[in-house]
């Protein structure tokens, strides 16, 4: 059911004349007012609010219009590690569910055709995790490896982990508990391209002695691209603005602590609403920028 | 002999790929069958009270029924508007067209705890006090992105010769509309619900910033979640899931059913 919207581009749009644009605009004024009013109206007040000062011996959470700049140059100073910890964990729990999701999605795309039922059944699986809370499935994991697990148990007993050492709290299960939660969005992007790969392209890569490795790097992942770039941005987005995962009552602690965490602290427990805003308008800047030299770099901007 | 990747390698890469993908499932499922008292980490013994006595954990079922509420109300808002724009965006060719695509597509890729942050921000400095309403604004909003795409991808793929065919047959373009393109839009529309209502109902990041003390669901576990989440929890979200996956088989094997049938006409 969620496969639409993971798809990488719909089937070409025939030509419509240029007609009645009144129809369409009356189609369109409720949408647009609904993101005038709610999402853009709200980027400019997350802009507004970066910029307020504390009124002067007012309470907490007290702030005035104000065009205080330095609430940026405070964040930045109080807060780079949570960003570099957030871009790394990112990128790292999008390298590492792309290594998983590309060969599921390529052999239930490429491999399981001769069998629609496996491949429809796979897929269920593929996004069975949607439909079991996330905050849920995270706690699954933090309980398996927590102390008492026998998974811990394990690993202390193969010396794996030091006799004092956790999985828990640390960035392997931050990162891990990102990778998990984000490989159906990585998945299922890459299946739709590889499902609709013409396999006589292999063949006409065989018929030319390519080998299969090289056939696979220079006919199959050039096709498969705009599939790995949707996933890779469905899972590295999410992922660098995610509190859940780093948060201490989930998989991490605060050693692990991201932007996100800092956003939320900031907003709900202090009140501290610039700093929150300033953070957030930093992150957006920043993911903004990498997509978009992402996009540039692997020629498909035509996706967004 | 050589190891052939592509035969045995690769089905087994897939096959652990997706044991890892249901271990969670299965842990929360097999924990709802858990005899525990307050906190659910240690199996103490099997039990089908918790299934029985659901409603027993203080606030669960209360949290579960707004989850439905701000899902239905939210998913209602989303795909009328996102429907409405979809056709809007496949049928018609006008000047702006390419900076509404995008427009639609930046919700999708703002972090939603920017997305969050910035309603709230609006609410407080708009007065607005936040409750259900707020949560059901919000929800709506990163709900009518999925929908659009989701919509638009069918009305593309539908063969406008059908819509010629109505107002040939002397439809008004009204009647044309609610007999013929909605009717083939069904099925989009209603993928795109249920879509919708999923993320609405599953949605924690962006509820945390906008509930105002109104408790859904995720709101519910992420409280317990300091203390330790009761087992009941564990039936709603495992009940939750059997149902998404009925559903899902039913609308596989009813589209592979129409699929065959079509193929049997044509």
């Amino acid at each position: 059911m969620a496969f639409a919207a993971f798809g990488t581009s719909a089937a070409p749009v025939e030509q419509a004349p240029r007609r009645k644009s009144r129809i369409a605009l009356l189609l369109l004024a409720p949408g647009l007012a609904y993101l005038a009013l709610f999402f853009l109206t709200p980027l400019v007040s997350l802009v507004m609010t970066s910029f307020q000062a504390p009124v002067e011996f007012g309470d907490v959470g007290q702030y005035q219009p104000a065009f205080k700049v330095e609430n940026y140059a405070i964040v930045v100073e109080a807060y780079w590690p949570h960003f570099l910890r957030a871009f790394g964990y990112a990128i790292a729990a999008t390298v590492f569910a792309l290594l998983i999701s590309y060969p599921l999605a390529y052999f239930i795309g490429v491999k399981a055709r001769r069998w629609p039922l496996l491949q429809a059944l796979m897929l269920v699986l593929v996004i069975a995790p949607f439909f079991i809370s996330f905050l849920l499935r995270t706690l699954a994991w933090k309980a398996l490896m927590s102390d008492e697990s026998g998974i811990v148990v394990f690993l202390k007993s193969l010396s794996i982990i030091p006799e004092d050492g956790h999985l828990t709290g640390t960035a392997f299960s931050v990162i891990f508990g990102l990778t998990y939660n984000f490989i159906p969005f990585m998945t299922l992007p890459i299946y739709t391209t590889l499902e609709r790969l013409d396999t006589r392209y292999l063949e006409a890569g065989s018929d030319l002695y390519a080998s299969p490795a090289s056939t696979f790097w220079r006919v199959t992942v050039p096709l498969s691209l705009p599939g790995v770039v949707s996933g890779t941005l469905l899972t590295f987005i999410p992922a660098s603005g995610d509190y859940i995962n780093a948060s201490a009552s989930f998989l991490g602690s605060a050693q692990t602590q991201m932007v996100g965490n800092a956003i939320e602290a900031n907003f709900i427990s202090l009140l501290n609403y610039p700093e929150a805003a300033a953070l957030s308008v930093i992150l957006m800047g920043v993911i903004l920028l990498l997509v978009a030299l992402y996009v540039r770099r692997t020629g498909t901007e035509d996706l967004l | 002999m050589k190891l052939s990747l592509g035969k045995w390698l690769l089905p087994l890469y897939s096959v652990l790929a997706l044991i890892f993908l249901l271990v969670p499932i299965v842990y929360t499922f097999v924990f709802s069958f858990n005899d525990s008292v307050k906190s659910n980490i240690v199996w103490v013994g099997f039990t089908f009270d918790k299934w029985a006595n659901v409603c027993d954990a203080q606030g669960l079922c209360a949290a579960f029924a707004t989850s439905i509420l701000v899902g239905v109300v939210a998913t209602v808002i989303a795909t009328v508007l996102g429907t409405l724009m979809a056709i809007a965006l496949a049928r018609f060719r006008f000047r702006g067209r390419s900076a509404i695509s995008l427009l639609l597509f930046l919700p999708m890729a703002t972090p939603e705890v920017v997305l969050g942050a910035g309603l709230a921000a609006q609410f407080l400095s708009a007065g607005i006090p936040k409750g259900l309403g707020t949560i059901i604004i919000a929800h709506a909003l990163f709900c009518l992105s999925f929908v659009v795409v989701t919509v638009k991808a069918r009305v593309a793929s539908l063969d406008p010769a059908l819509e010629e065919a109505g107002r040939d047959l002397y439809g008004s373009p009204f009647q044309v509309f609610l007999r013929v393109t909605l009717p083939l839009l069904l099925p989009g529309i209603t993928a795109a619900a249920l879509l919708s209502f999923a993320l609405s109902f599953d949605d924690f990041i962006i509820t945390r910033f906008n509930n105002g003390g109104v408790e859904t669901l995720p709101v519910f576990i992420y409280t317990a979640a300091a203390r330790g989440v009761p087992a009941e929890a564990n039936v709603i979200a495992s009940a939750v899931f059997l149902l998404a996956l009925v559903l899902v088989v039913v609308q596989q094997l009813t589209s592979a059913s129409r699929r065959k049938r079509l193929a049997k006409l044509g």
